[in-house]
């Protein structure tokens, strides 16, 4: 059976945690004794922009986010043959170089694992309802906006699947 | 169709409008997520404002992704947000 873990909170997100409850369960196709071979993990990182910035404030919808990924794990098995899919994202307040969000991908080959890492976070960007705020160290803060190149990416693998 | 609807704003939305939700009574005329659009966006000039950008409104029924022209059936929450910016 595929395996899928979502997680969101405030918790940093730790890749090796999320790899650990994805492998370390011998009864499921991800566990070693079933025929992992390969682990992928993709951590995004809060960028401290030379200094300038103080903080990101994160705000998310509680439900339809963990739906979302859920949805966008489940899709992204599908699609790339992996065979277990962890997303752990955090809301609320990130400072620079601390993890925003961890996605770990197992298969018995490592193009698969790879693949869903990048998939996962191509839908993640424009589908998972999560916003991002930058606080500034001179008191300012403003909304990111989205980039048009994250809907490029997500149509390409839409037509791709 | 149901009488009232729970409305949820994010980010730029919620600041704009200082709200995070608010329920709001549907007349017949009501039927799709732009229909709700244009009744909210008469409540106040913040509500306008937080709308004028008709290119950067997403929005979600009960939770699932859905376009303008989707259909409120028997929907309780509807939420309205600018694209998204996670990972």
């Amino acid at each position: 059976m595929n395996e899928i873990i979502v997680q969101v909170d405030e918790m940093a997100p730790d890749g090796a945690a999320l790899t650990a409850r994805l492998t370390d369960a011998p009864d499921t196709e991800a566990g070693t004794n079933m025929g992992t071979g390969a682990v992928a993990t993709f951590l995004g990182i809060c960028r401290g922009e030379g200094g300038k910035l103080e903080a990101l404030e994160l705000q998310h919808y509680p439900g339809m986010a963990e739906a979302q990924l859920e949805r966008i794990a489940r899709q992204t098995l599908s699609s790339t043959g992996a065979t277990a899919i962890a997303i752990h994202h955090r809301h609320g307040r990130v400072l620079p170089g601390e993890p925003i969000v961890a996605v770990v991908a197992t298969s018995p080959h490592r193009k698969a694992a790879i693949e869903a890492v990048d998939t996962v976070m191509d839908y993640l960007k424009t589908d998972a309802p999560f916003w991002k705020r930058e606080r500034w160290a001179n008191g300012e803060t403003s909304w990111v906006d989205a980039k048009p190149s994250d809907d490029a990416a997500r149509a390409a693998r839409a037509d791709k699947h | 169709m149901p009488g009232t609807i729970n409305v949820l704003y994010f980010a730029r939305l919620r600041d704009k409008i200082g709200l995070e939700a608010e329920s709001v009574d549907l007349p017949d005329h009501v039927h799709t997520v732009g229909d709700l659009l244009r009744l909210i966006e008469t409540r106040s000039d913040a509500h306008g404002d937080a709308f004028s950008d008709r290119a950067s409104i997403r929005a979600a029924i009960d939770q699932q992704h859905a376009g303008l022209d989707a259909e409120l059936g028997s929907a309780r929450e509807v939420a309205f947000f600018p694209p998204m910016t996670g990972g």
